[in-house]
Formats: structure tokens, sequence, C-alpha cells
């Protein structure tokens, strides 16, 4: 064959399904995602383990969304700087969501992916969503 | 590997404009388009997509040139005279005031209002599937709504058929920046932008610190004329001779009480933690026939609402400007301009596996 292949393409299963969790906003506008086990990942994962994931991204995001003393603090000093401290500085919030993103890349290497799901940072879908990409099997896939 | 396309590779292809999916060095060649060059909504963007403003923004230059301007009258014909007679304070109070001015009110227009991000094909397929009934697909369905409980009270969600999704609380469409805002205030022609969730309090800060401004020149100039009046023994030459300080007195007193208003307004809805649309519609009030305290996010108290809505942490932008284009997204519009190309004959089917 003389067409060139990128390496990702090979090693690419083909995408069998993508399974959306929605946000809850029974608390208000923060942002929280349902915990509520999809019933597409019955035969790939376990309930607990899923439930835990999206309670720690919820925590996550409780955390950085939270309104205390230092979030006050840092909102009157960035006023009183006429918000130019942001040019040097990284927000709360900022750095809250770089631990997030390490935290969704940990267990897609270590859960997710061996089961042949991805989860999608919510960031990237504008915090609507966790998008579940559920690849197909490999092993049963035959010729195309 | 249906979504590979397999195409025998043209030398002069490569050339022109290189398939972007076989090689990271062509990409480069290619120049990686931002995200912002391929934004669905009606927005304009400066400085490689670290600035935005609304397509419609043609108050901003008035509202900047009424201020500086006003402010420029000030501190060429008022301070003179006022730090002769009264003391030196009065322009660099000014000067403060001024520049905290233009801060805001630039920072407002031009930081995203908090909007969101349309809905992949993938979400907006997702989520028809779960509410399709049994209509034809010919016709646009009758608008769609869900309930959801917020502390204990419903609230409806509705359907934004721009942006194919079910929108947020306090969420809104604006249909003149054609985007889905996150608590949207309103869309505000002198700012040049909406108010939203992002940037509400840099909104703030600017009418306040206008109300502090205009009342502060106005007081000023009210002075200037006073102490010009006595000492040239008539009000009427005190004005002659000080023309421009009349064109500010007529400016500020103009301003004032629609600022002051304006301010005396938002500093309401801080305190109830509404937004000027909510106010508008009546979400929480009047229409529910029960006790003003419907509003299911306020927190009943007055300094919290105030330090939440204000000095809340700083949500991030949603709709990521800077970032680039994946290469999938170009592979098809880069795919499409190649079958158009006349030497260039894409044999892809004689080449699937």
């Amino acid at each position: 064959m003389a067409e060139t292949h990128s390496l990702q393409d090979l090693q690419q299963p083909a995408v069998s399904s993508k399974v959306f969790v929605q946000r809850d906003y029974s608390s208000g506008t923060i942002c929280k995602f349902q915990t509520k086990f999809p019933s597409e990942l019955e035969s790939r994962m376990d309930k607990q383990q899923f439930e835990e994931t999206m309670q720690s991204l919820n925590n996550l995001y409780a955390e950085a969304e939270k309104l205390g003393g230092k979030s006050y603090l840092e909102g009157c000093l960035a006023c009183l700087t006429a918000y130019t401290i942001f040019l040097c500085m990284e927000t709360h919030y900022e750095k809250v969501l770089k631990k997030i993103a390490k935290y969704i890349k940990d267990q897609n290497e270590k859960i997710y992916a061996p089961r042949g799901l991805l989860l999608t940072d919510p960031i990237e879908r504008g915090l609507r969503v966790v998008e579940i990409t559920i690849f197909e099997d490999r092993n049963i896939g035959s010729g195309r | 590997m249906k979504n590979c396309e397999y195409q025998q590779i043209d030398p002069r292809a490569l050339s022109v404009s290189p398939l972007s999916a076989q090689n990271p060095a062509e990409k480069k060649v290619q120049r990686p388009r931002r995200k912002w060059e391929a934004f669905p909504g009606k927005n304009r963007f400066f400085c490689d997509g670290r600035l935005i403003l609304a397509r419609q923004n043609g108050v901003l230059p008035l509202t900047l040139g009424l201020i500086v301007v006003t402010s420029g009258l000030f501190f060429a014909f008022d301070c003179p005279f006022l730090v002769e007679h009264l003391t030196v304070c009065i322009p660099v109070i000014g000067g403060v005031l001024f520049l905290f001015v233009v801060a805001s009110l630039l920072r407002t227009s031009f930081t995203d209002p908090g909007i969101l991000p349309r809905a992949t094909a993938d979400e907006a397929a997702d989520i028809e599937r779960q509410i399709d009934t049994s209509g034809s697909s010919t016709y646009r369905p009758p608008p769609r709504t869900k309930e959801i409980l917020i502390n204990q009270q419903v609230v409806k969600l509705k359907y934004c058929f721009t942006c194919k999704m079910f929108r947020p609380p306090r969420t809104s469409h604006c249909s003149l920046c054609d985007n889905c805002v996150e608590r949207f205030d309103h869309h505000c022609p002198w700012v040049g932008n909406c108010v939203g969730k992002r940037n509400y309090r840099y909104f703030y800060s600017f009418i306040i610190s206008l109300s502090f401004l205009t009342s502060f020149i106005f007081a000023c100039v009210i002075t200037h004329i006073t102490l010009r009046s006595q000492a040239k023994k008539g009000i009427v030459q005190a004005v002659q001779s000080s023309l421009c300080t009349v064109v500010e007195l007529v400016i500020c007193f103009f301003s004032i009480w629609s600022i002051l208003g304006l301010s005396g307004f938002h500093t309401y809805l801080v305190a109830s933690n509404l937004t000027t649309n909510e106010d508008i519609k009546g979400s929480w009030s009047g229409k529910r026939g029960a006790e003003e305290s419907g509003n299911p996010y306020t927190y009943s108290n007055i300094i919290t609402n105030c330090c939440a809505t204000l000095c809340g942490p700083m949500p991030p932008s949603l709709i990521d400007r800077r970032g680039f284009l994946p290469p999938d997204e170009a592979i098809p519009a880069a795919a499409a301009s190649e079958m158009e190309l006349p030497p260039f004959t894409p044999k892809s089917d004689a080449n699937m596996v």
C-alpha cells in the first residue's frame, strides 16, 4: 500500500458511542455533575468507581467556586489593582482547573483507558457535560 | 478506518495546501487557525483572540469620547483654578477616578461576558434523542422546556435552538451577539458588549466609579463657577470667562441622573442577587404570587449576596479563544478544497482497505 498512515490513526479504534453526563442544578448554578450511573456503561465498569470519579470531580469544582475568605481577598485585591493583577497571577479557579485536568488524565490512565473508555475534561465542552467516549472492542471488529 | 480518507499524495498538493493530518511539520506550513477565527457568534476579536467585543459596538466610542472629553476639559480648565484657590488634591482625586473609570470600562467591553460554547454535534444528537417524541423531522418542534428543582423551587430550563442545548439556569441567549451568556444581565450598547457572569463586577465598578467621577466633576464645576462669580461679582461674567466649564456642567447634569439611577438600580440587584433580565421579566416576584424571596439563588443575606456577586471567584472563559482548531476540523475543509483542485484527483476508493 502506497499511502501513509499517521500512527495516531492506526492506534485509535473506531468510536462506538458517546455518553453525556449532564449538569446537576439542584444546588443552584454551581458547577456540579450528575452522579447517576449511565446504563451504557454497565457492561464496562462498576457503578461505585464511576460515582467516586464524579464525586471527586464535583468536590474539585466546589473547591474552585467556594466563597470564602481566600476568594474574597483575591477579589478585593484584584479590584484595588484595577484588575491588572490577573496579568501576572493565575486565579484560584484556574489553578483548580489545572488540578482537575491532571485528575482526569490520571483517571483515564488508571481506570478508564483499560476499559476502552475516555473521559473528556468538561472544560473542553464549556462545563456543560462530562463526555465519555466508548470505544468499540478491537477484538470483535473484522474487515472494513 | 471509515473516517480516514486515503488519498494519493500529490507532490503538487504538498506545496499548495498540505493535508494537515499526515505530517506535523506540514501543519505549521498551513498556519494553524485559532478557535476565535471559527467562532459562530456575532463577535469581534482583537489581539489574536485576547480581546472580545460585540459586533454592534457603535456607542462605545461615544462613551469613551464623552468621558475623555469631559475629564480633559476638567483637567485643562477647572483644575488650574481650583488648585490655586483650593487644594492640589482635586486633580489627584480626579485623575484616580478617571483612570479607574476607563480601566473598568475597557475591562467590561473587552472581557468575555460568560459566553457558552455551542453544543457539539454529538451532544445535540444525544439531547434530541432524549426528548424525541413522535413528531416528524420535517418541521421545527414546539419550544422545549425542562423543569428542574433548584433549592426546592421549580425552575424551567428552555432549549436554545441556536446553541442546541438546554440553557443552564440564569442563562439567556443574546440576539445581538447570537450567543448564550451565563448569568445574562443585559446587552449594554454603551459598553458595546453583553454584561454577564464574567464581566458584571467590572460593569458595576464602572458605573459606580462613573457616578463618583460625574458627581465629583459636577461639584468642582459648581465650585469653580461660584468662586469665579464671587471674584468677578457676577455670574454672567464668570460664565463668559469659562465657557468650557459650562459645557462640562451641561454634560454632567444630564448624565448624573441616569448614571446615579443606574447605580442605585444595580446596587439593589447585587444586594438581592438578581439580574436585570430576571427583574424585568419578574421571574421571582409578583407573578409567583408568593413572597418576594422566591429567588432560589439568593443567600438571603445582603452582604453575602454582594460578596458572591462582586468578589466571588473569577470563572474562566469557556470559549477558549486562543486554542488551536484541531486538525480533525481542518481536514474536511482541506479535503473539500482538495476536491476542487483540477490537477488533483483523489483516488480514495481505490486505496481503501
